[in-house]
């Protein structure tokens, strides 16, 4: 390992101390479960490990007034899916954070620890982008708010400064009538890196005949996870039914930028953006209706 | 075709629990990288970054010059006296490179140091001055003329001395005239050109050794390996070193599949060892067992069938192309010519193989080694000629079969076999008998062989006091055979299982052993505890000749108990009567069992379902169907039958070195390198079928390879009664089953 120093500050102010006065030699420590394997293969550097697991605010999640969700960057997911209301009203978040590993990984890993890690192919990221969720991002500086379309900049690059920790993931509550899903394509049935993943979030008309509101996402597709509009713009309005369905697919498929390696081909993870993307609808819609 | 009449056994056919077992799943075993010693050094192996380069030099002094590191060692430390660089032969030069290397991952120095992490650091320190040249990484490329050429010296065996070439051997193997009988009129022909990937074994434990250099120049290795003596034989090559002076103790061993009878660390721990004077282990991480052990070759095969239009096959013909990796060895195409056709009896057959060097690693047997690629070609083909004819293809397979005093391997006649049998069985299976409905599934069938060897192996058995036996062996145990051994001991001796007590020791405390392979140690070296087991009842006999005063001649052994005229004792009684109170007993038994065993066979039943839209496939229900002669334990055999199906499916389905344009295998970690997850294999029914071998004194047949010959064409003829297209190229990934549809032209 090539960490030379581990600190657990007890309080966000003591974190965000810590990240002014070490700058890029410091690095966040969440569930650790990117970042120590990174280290470990000595593909990433750290001075001082940051572990911020022991600040409560970082570790629990809570329903606001407005019905929107607040989870702590560090929350393991296993603790997100345990939850019957996070199970009952956001269901999507549930689909990522429930096949993010096994049941190990699921009891470190968190959900700001994949949106930090940025990699395309991560598996909370359509979800969170889908469903409007906002980053809730702090230094010793200031204070900010970041929309997680506009988190990501390039394959484990984001918007953080060095100084800046990420400190909630805030989902807006669900509108009525809508329902959201997501899925992603690997080639086994555990084990593997998304080749490819999408998240939709669909409000219908009351009578679930027309979509209303859609917000499409597709990953690993991209150097970052992408919020495709045309697919949304291609469903409100028409009513609910594969018609529309495929029309949202075609906006994946021309807004996917993928590349070859030993995950899949180009065709092949633009292909999939399209299935992908009208299966997540069916799932989404299904629950809207539901709802 | 009935099967022979199965003599009534106390107990082969039992299933008593391993000798090993508790260790194992207690966490007791020790591995090879459980190995400590006082003092022990840890050894990293600087490797190749280039899939071909030349060696322009090495220079170690700033990985000598960091605090805590030991040794350092490289190609040179391996020059015999007298000689040079060049001069270093292929089996030392592909563990430590000389002048060139041949494949990304290829071993070029390595240190010791008194941690992992000073000795990681010190690798990286040590300077390389590679000359790159342009790498091959396709058979069929390697051949053409304008290939780069991997050796210099390298001729077609039996070809032009003055043309330089990738081709290390071209077999060929003709019986009748193949083309003529397939020109004939009304006969139906099929052909295809088929490539299956380079797949790896995939054992769990990575490759580890640990050595010791005496100042006397005794050296002892500890190694998870298949065969301590071969160990012991090569290092003594790759050292120069006598083998009175070595000794090989053989750890446990975390799977092997053929991955572990090359060596790789042993003479590399043993030399670092000698320079720094103090115990070294070296281990590889899974990266290193990827890039610079031997995975089994890539192939390309062209085959060709022809049958008359009521399903005789008539004749047949085959081009196959096998990878060798970086180094010549002449094996793999010409076991291909020994398996491909080697189910069935054809009259008119044609054969060329062509072991060709490539720039990957050195390939090394795999599981019924060149078998399962030759079937994916093969056993396709049958299928389509079945569809083609409108005959059932097990049908067609049983009218086809070879059988008793068919022209088998190396144009022997087949002793017994139990082809028809496993067909047969799997014509009656339920299985086969059930209907699969559904949109989008497919059931397929295929045939597989694999020749089995027999080898030479030496146990020796000691009799305890208390009428107990130890059973003291040198094959190393990969698939339960303490087990399987320990039960023929005890059925020739008549005692109970649970009084043989079975040890796999080191190169110094018993007869020589050939290496855990081949399918042969349950056959051969349960040949020689056979022949231990006769040994130890004459040698009881006649002690107790003298204890009753009778002549040996006298005494007969009959279920256990030895007796003459009103006197008789049981095995246990005599031990205690004899040893228990006399001098101690060992005897033991040596067999060489010949070269090949006799065959074995299998046949698999596949059902998939294919996601049209995403390419994927599910196995949905999977049987095997085995002749294994004599199943010692049933229980293992189902295991050995189940084992080769799952790894099977992994090769079928998502299994390959995926290499970028440079020669990296881009997907070294199982992560990416796919072997299946229980989620992807469900469970595998058994069918054992037993046609017992005549060459064995209980009928035994080697059962660990015959089951991972069909999956790969069983998987093949499935996706095509699924999506009605033929699978060409291995794997039948998602990526490739998208392509080879229309899924993504829509
Ligand atoms: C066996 C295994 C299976 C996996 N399977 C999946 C999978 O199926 N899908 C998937 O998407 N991922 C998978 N992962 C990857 C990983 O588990 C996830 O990305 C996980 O969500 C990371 O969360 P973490 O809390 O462990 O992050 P960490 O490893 O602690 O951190 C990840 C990165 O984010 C930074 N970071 C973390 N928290 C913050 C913060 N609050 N502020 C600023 N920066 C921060 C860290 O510095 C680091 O760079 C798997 C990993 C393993 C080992």
């Amino acid at each position: 390992m090539q960490a030379r120093a581990y600190a657990a500050p007890p309080t966000l102010d003591d974190a965000l101390a810590l990240l002014a006065e070490h700058g890029a030699d410091a690095r966040v420590l969440a569930g650790g479960t990117d970042l120590i394997i990174q280290v470990r293969e000595n593909r990433r550097d750290v001075g001082v490990m940051v572990d911020v697991k022991a600040i409560r605010e970082l570790t629990e999640f809570t329903f606001l007034a407005d019905g929107s969700l607040r989870i702590g960057a560090a929350t393991p997911c296993a603790r997100i899916y345990g939850d019957s209301q996070v199970a009952r009203r956001f269901p999507a978040i549930i689909d990522s954070a429930s096949l993010i590993g096994g049941v190990q990984i699921q009891s470190r890993a968190s959900l700001g620890g994949n949106l930090c890690n940025s990699s395309p192919a991560a598996d909370s990221i359509p979800t969170l982008i889908a469903l409007g969720a906002i980053a809730e991002i702090r230094s010793k500086r200031q204070e900010r708010e970041v929309l997680v379309e506009a988190f990501c900049t390039g394959p484990g690059q984001n918007v953080l400064a060095a100084d800046e920790l990420l400190v909630a993931l805030r989902i807006p509550a669900p509108a009525a009538h809508s329902g959201a899903a997501f899925q992603r394509f690997i080639p086994r049935n555990e084990m593997d890196i998304s080749v490819t993943n999408a998240a939709a979030n669909v409000t219908l008309s009351a009578d679930g005949q027309t979509f209303t509101a859609a917000r499409i996402a597709i990953g690993a597709v991209a150097p970052t996870p992408l919020l495709v509009p045309a697919a949304g713009a291609a469903l409100v309005g028409q009513p609910v039914g594969e018609a529309a369905i495929e029309a949202a697919a075609a906006a994946s498929r021309a807004a996917a930028r993928p590349i070859t390696d030993m995950r899949g081909s180009a065709d092949q993870r633009r292909h999939l953006a399209g299935v992908l993307t009208a299966r997540v609808l069916r799932t989404a819609i299904e629950r809207a209706r539901a709802s | 075709m009935t099967a022979p009449e199965k003599p009534a056994y106390r107990v082969i056919g039992t299933r008593p629990v391993r000798p090993d077992g508790i260790d194992k799943v207690t966490g007791r075993a020790v591995y090879g990288a459980d190995v400590r010693l006082p003092g022990m050094l840890r050894g990293i192996v600087l490797r190749s970054p280039h899939a071909h380069a030349n060696i322009r030099g090495i220079d170690a002094s700033r990985a000598l010059a960091l605090p805590g590191v030991k040794a350092v060692i490289t190609g040179a430390d391996l020059v015999p006296p007298g000689k040079t660089l060049a001069d270093v032969p292929d089996l030392a030069s592909n563990l430590m490179a000389t002048t060139k290397v041949y494949y990304r991952g290829q071993a070029v120095a390595a240190v010791a140091a008194t941690s992992e992490e000073i000795a990681r650091q010190a690798a990286r320190l040590i300077e390389v001055d590679y000359e790159v040249l342009p790498a091959v990484l396709d058979v069929r490329e390697a051949m053409l003329p304008a290939a780069p050429i991997l050796h210099a010296g390298l001729r077609t065996r039996g070809g032009d001395p003055n043309t330089q070439t990738n081709i290390i051997a071209h077999h060929v193997m003709a019986v009748g005239d193949a083309e003529a009988a397939m020109a004939g009129a009304d006969i139906v022909t099929v052909e295809g050109e088929f490539k299956t990937s380079m797949v790896h074994q995939g054992y769990i434990e990575p490759h580890a050794s640990t050595a010791t250099w005496n100042p006397d120049g005794q050296i002892t290795i500890w190694t998870s390996t298949q065969g301590s003596f071969p160990a012991r034989q090569n290092t003594s090559a790759v050292l120069g070193h006598p083998i009175s002076k070595i000794k090989v103790i053989p750890t446990e061993i975390g799977g092997g599949f053929g991955g572990k009878i090359a060596i790789y660390l042993e003479p590399v721990a043993a030399l670092l060892a000698r320079k720094s004077g103090k115990p070294v282990k070296v281990q590889m991480d899974r990266a290193d067992v990827f890039e610079a052990t031997g995975p089994t070759p890539g192939t390309s095969i062209r085959a060709k069938l022809g049958a008359t239009k009521d399903g005789r096959i008539v004749a047949a013909i085959a081009d196959m192309a096998y990878e060798t990796g970086g180094y010549p060895i002449a094996t793999p195409a010409n076991y291909a010519t020994m398996v491909a056709f080697s189910c069935y009896d054809i009259e008119n057959l044609k054969m060329d193989g062509w072991d060709v060097v490539v720039n990957k690693p050195r390939t090394q047997d795999y599981r019924a080694p060149s078998s399962p690629a030759a079937a994916f070609a093969i056993e396709q083909l049958v299928d389509e000629l079945s569809e083609k004819l409108g005959i059932d293809p097990l049908a067609l397979r049983l009218k086809n079969s070879a059988r008793e005093g068919t022209r088998g391997p190396m144009g022997m006649p087949y002793r017994r076999i139990g082809h028809e049998e496993c067909v047969q069985a799997a014509l009656d299976s339920d299985h086969y008998r059930s209907p699969l409905e559904g949109a989008n599934k497919g059931r397929g069938v295929a045939s597989g062989f694999w020749f089995n060897v027999g080898l030479r192996s030496s146990v020796s058995v000691t009799v305890q006091p208390d009428g107990t036996v130890s059973l003291i062996e040198g094959s190393t145990d990969i698939g339960g055979t303490r087990a399987s051994l320990a039960m023929q001991l005890a059925e020739t001796i008549g005692v109970a299982y649970e009084d043989v007590k079975p040890t796999v020791v080191d190169t110094d405390s018993v007869g020589y052993n050939d290496v855990t392979a081949g399918s042969r140690v349950t056959f051969g070296t349960g040949m020689a505890v056979v022949e231990a087991g006769k040994n130890l009842i004459k040698e009881m006999s006649g002690r107790l000749a003298g204890a009753w005063s009778v002549p040996p001649e006298e005494i007969t052994f009959n279920a256990g108990t030895f007796s003459a005229g009103d006197k008789s004792m049981t095995f246990k009684q005599a031990a205690e009567a004899t040893v228990g109170r006399g001098p101690g007993l060992t005897v033991s038994g040596s067999v060489n069992a010949g070269f090949l065993q006799g065959g074995g066979f299998a046949h698999h039943i596949v059902d998939v379902e294919v996601d049209p839209e995403t390419g994927k496939v599910q196995v949905l229900r999977y049987t095997t169907v085995q002749d294994a002669g004599t199943a010692v334990h049933p229980a293992y055999v189902e295991g050995q039958m189940q084992g080769g199906a799952a790894q099977g499916i992994g090769w079928a389905l998502n299994e390959e070195y995926y290499y970028d344009d440079n020669g990296r295998m881009a997907n070294s970690t199982y992560l990416d390198y796919r072997i299946p997850t229980t989620l992807d294999v469900p469970m595998i029914d058994t069918i054992i079928v037993e046609v017992p071998n005549p060459l064995h004194p209980y009928g035994v047949r080697g059962v660990g390879e015959p089951g991972i010959v069909p999956p790969l064409a069983a998987i093949a003829n499935a996706v095509y009664r699924a999506t009605g297209v033929r699978q060409h190229q291995l794997p039948m990934s998602p990526r490739r089953i998208l392509e080879t549809t229309d899924a993504m032209k829509a």
